[in-house]
C-alpha cells in the first residue's frame, strides 16, 4: 500500500518576534491510498500546522514530507504548487468559492492551471458538479446558493482534477447540522466509490467518528486512536 | 495558466470592481487627454506660426539693428532714411526696399477711439509685403517726400472707426495730429487672436515727424529670386557696418526665422508634453495604489488559487494584465477624449490645435508601459505571497 500523503518525524518552528515556538514536534504519519483520516485537536495544537504540511502549502523545519511520493524538499515553490494541482484537492471551512465567478467557472479553476482547454475545463467541471449533486446550480453565484450547496460546489472544484486525496479543513464547520450531515454522506461516499482517499481534520469527535482513523494533536505531538471497530458496515473495506 | 486564459481572468476582476476600476483609469484617462491635448495645441501654433512665416515669401530680406536672436535685448535702433537710400543703391531697386518705424498711437474718429499700431512706411509696401489695397490707393513716393498726412488703414480699423460709412477722404486724428484716409487694405484676418487688421499706415516721414524721431526701425527687402539671397544680405549688412562704424545689423530670411520660430515653439510643445506627462505619471501612481489595495483585498484568493496550483508566475502575470488593462485602456479613452478637446479647442478659440499622431502613438505607448511599470510592483507582492498566509488571512 503506497501512501499519498506522509510526515516523517516533521518538525515545524516558527519564529515570530525572535520567540522560537514549536508547532511540531517531530510527527509521523502517512495517509494511504482509499484511506479515510480524522485529525483532531483542539485549537492551537498544531493541527492546522501539520494540514498545511500534508497540503503541501508550507515546508517543514525538519523531517521529510511526501506528496505522491515526492519528497518536497527536493521541490521548487512552482514545482510543488504543480504537485498541489494534481494530487490534493482542498475543502475549506469557509468555503473560499470567488464571489464574482459561477459555480462552473469556480470549480474549472483548477484546471485552469493545468492549461486545460476552456471547452474540456467546462466539461470537466460539470460532471464534477453533478456528481455532487449540484447539476442544477451551474450558472449559480456563490451568493446565489445556500451554505451546504457552497460547500458541495468546494467539494466539486476539489474533485475536479481527479486528486489522489482531498484535505477538507473543518467542512463542517459553517454549516448547520443537516448540510453538516450532508456533506459529510458526500465524503463518504466519494471515499467508498471514488476510492479518493480524505483526510479530515476537525475538532469535532461526532465528524471524527467516521473516519477509519483517528488522529489526536496535542502540544505538537501525535497520538492515535487505538483502530477503532467500524461503526457501520461499509460496502467496500478497501484500506487496512 | 495560458496567456488568453490570464486576460480572461484579469478581465474578470476588472469587471466585477467596475466603479474602482472607472475611477483609476480616471486618472490614466485625463493624463493621455492631456498629452494629446496640449501637444495638438503646440503642434497647431508651430504649425500657424510656420505658415505665416512661409506666407512672408521665401525671397524677403528683414533688415534690423542688432543681433538676430530670440531672447536678446533689443537694440535702439541708429538706421536713419539715408540708410534706406544706400540700401536702395546696393540692391539696386528702390521700389523692392521698403522701410518702417511703428508705435502704438490712439486713433479718433469724431468720439471714437481706437488703440492701433501705427506703421510709418514709403511707398514699396503692397510690393514688398503683398499685401494689396482694397479701396483707395497706397502711400505714394511724392506723399513721403513731401510728409504729407495721409493714412491707409487695415480693415479692422476701418471698421472700427467709421463703421459703416466710407473711411475714403474721410479724417482721422492720430496722436492728436489730423490725416486723411487715401486707402484701406484687404483684410488679412487673424492669428492666434490677434488680429492683424488694426493697423494705420502713413508715410514714413509724417510718422518720423509725429514720433518726434530719425529713426527707422527695420528694413524688408524683396530679393529678385531666392537664389543669392544670403549674399545680398551680406552685402546689405556690410554696407550699413560701413556707415555706422562698430553697430551690428542682421539681415534675415524667411528660412532663419522659421528655424528660430520652430525651434521656440518645438520647446513650448515639448514643456506641455512634459507637463502632461506629470499627470500620467499621477495617474499611474494612483493605477499602482489601487492595485496594491486590490492585491491585498483579494490575499484569499490569491492564496486559495495557489492551493489549487497557480504559479508565481500566473499569480503576477493575473494582476500585471489588470493593471495594463487599466492603463491602455485608460488610454484608448483618454485619446478620444484629447482627440474631441482639440476638435472642441480649435472650434471655439483661436488656437489651431491639430492632432499630432506621434503624440496619440506616444501617449497609448506609455500609458501601456505605466501600467507595466506601476503594475510590476503589486504584481510581484502577489506572486510572493505566501499561500498559507494567504489563506489565513481574513
Amino acid at each position: 500500500m503506497t501512501a499519498v500523503l506522509e510526515a516523517v518525524d516533521v518538525v515545524k518552528r516558527y519564529d515570530l518576534d525572535g520567540v522560537s515556538v514549536e508547532a511540531l514536534r517531530g510527527v509521523s504519519l502517512a495517509v494511504e491510498e482509499g484511506g479515510y483520516v480524522a485529525i483532531m485537536g483542539p485549537s492551537g495544537s498544531g493541527k492546522s500546522t501539520l494540514m498545511h504540511l500534508l497540503g503541501g502549502l508550507d515546508r517543514p523545519t525538519s523531517g521529510t514530507i511526501r506528496l505522491g511520493g515526492v519528497d518536497v524538499a527536493t521541490l521548487s515553490s512552482d514545482a510543488m504548487a504543480k504537485v498541489r494541482n494534481e494530487t490534493i484537492g482542498f475543502v475549506f471551512q469557509s468555503f473560499q468559492l470567488l464571489a464574482r465567478t459561477s459555480a462552473l467557472g469556480n470549480v474549472a479553476m483548477p484546471l485552469v492551471y493545468r492549461g486545460v482547454a476552456r471547452r474540456e475545463r467546462r466539461e470537466r467541471a460539470a460532471a464534477a458538479l453533478a456528481s455532487v449533486g449540484m447539476a442544477h446550480r451551474l450558472d449559480h453565484r456563490p451568493n446565489q446558493l445556500s451554505g451546504g450547496e457552497q460547500q458541495r460546489v468546494a467539494i466539486a472544484r476539489a474533485l475536479v482534477g481527479d486528486p489522489g486525496v482531498l484535505l477538507a479543513d473543518e467542512p463542517t464547520g459553517n454549516l448547520d447540522s443537516r448540510n453538516g450531515a450532508e456533506v459529510l454522506a458526500l465524503l463518504d461516499r466519494l471515499n467508498t466509490e471514488r476510492g479518493v482517499a480524505v483526510v479530515l481534520v476537525t475538532h469535532d469527535p461526532e465528524v471524527a467518528a467516521r473516519a477509519r482513523r483517528v488522529v489526536h494533536v496535542r502540544d505538537g505531538e501525535l497520538r492515535e486512536d487505538p483502530p477503532a471497530k467500524p461503526r457501520r458496515a461499509r460496502p467496500r473495506k478497501a484500506a487496512s | 495558466m495560458r496567456l488568453g486564459e490570464a486576460w480572461r481572468v484579469a478581465f474578470d476582476a476588472l469587471r466585477a470592481n467596475r466603479l474602482r476600476s472607472a475611477l483609476t483609469m480616471l486618472g490614466v484617462v485625463i493624463g493621455v487627454a492631456a498629452v494629446v491635448l496640449l501637444v495638438g495645441i503646440g503642434t497647431g501654433a508651430k504649425q500657424e506660426v510656420e505658415s505665416e512665416v512661409q506666407g512672408l515669401g521665401s525671397n524677403l530680406l528683414l533688415v534690423v539693428p542688432g543681433e538676430f536672436s530670440f531672447g536678446a535685448a533689443p537694440t535702439v535702433s541708429r538706421l536713419t532714411l539715408n540708410d534706406v537710400d544706400g540700401v536702395a543703391r546696393v540692391v539696386g531697386d528702390r521700389r523692392r526696399v521698403a522701410a518702417t518705424v511703428s508705435s502704438g498711437e490712439l486713433a479718433r474718429v469724431g468720439n471714437r477711439e481706437v488703440f492701433v499700431t501705427v506703421q510709418g512706411t514709403n511707398e514699396t509696401v503692397p510690393l514688398v509685403f503683398d499685401r494689396p489695397v482694397a479701396r483707395g490707393s497706397y502711400i505714394r513716393r511724392s506723399d513721403v517726400d513731401t510728409r504729407r498726412r495721409v493714412a491707409v488703414l487695415g480693415s479692422s480699423t476701418a471698421r472700427q472707426l467709421f463703421g459703416d460709412r466710407d473711411p475714403l477722404g474721410r479724417q482721422l486724428t492720430v496722436a492728436g495730429v489730423r490725416f486723411r484716409v487715401i486707402g484701406v487694405f484687404e483684410e488679412t484676418g487673424s492669428a492666434f487672436g490677434v488680429d492683424r487688421d488694426e493697423d494705420v499706415h502713413i508715410p514714413i516721414t509724417a510718422a518720423q515727424r509725429l514720433l518726434n524721431t530719425q529713426r527707422v526701425d527695420a528694413l524688408a527687402v524683396k530679393a529678385p529670386t531666392t537664389k543669392g539671397i544670403d549674399a545680398l544680405g551680406t552685402r546689405i549688412t556690410d554696407s550699413l557696418k560701413e556707415r555706422h562704424p562698430g553697430e551690428t545689423f542682421s539681415a534675415v530670411t524667411q528660412t532663419q526665422i522659421l528655424g528660430a520660430v520652430g525651434k521656440i515653439l518645438g520647446l513650448l510643445t515639448l514643456v506641455l508634453a512634459a507637463i502632461a506627462a506629470i499627470s500620467l505619471l499621477v495617474g499611474g501612481v494612483g493605477v499602482s495604489n489601487i492595485m496594491l489595495v486590490s492585491v491585498r483585498e483579494r490575499t484569499r484568493e490569491i492564496g486559495l488559487r495557489k492551493a489549487v496550483g497557480a504559479r508565481q508566475r500566473d499569480i503576477l502575470l493575473q494582476f500585471l494584465i489588470e493593471a495594463v488593462v487599466l492603463t491602455s485602456v485608460g488610454g484608448v479613452v483618454g485619446i478620444l477624449i484629447g482627440t474631441g478637446g482639440a476638435v472642441l479647442v480649435r472650434s471655439v478659440s483661436p488656437l489651431p490645435a491639430v492632432i499630432a499622431w506621434w503624440s496619440v502613438a506616444l501617449a497609448f505607448g506609455v500609458s501601456v508601459a505605466v501600467g507595466l511599470f506601476f503594475g510590476v510592483f503589486p504584481a510581484r507582492r502577489a506572486g510572493r505571497m505566501d499561500p498559507v498566509d494567504a489563506l489565513r488571512s481574513e
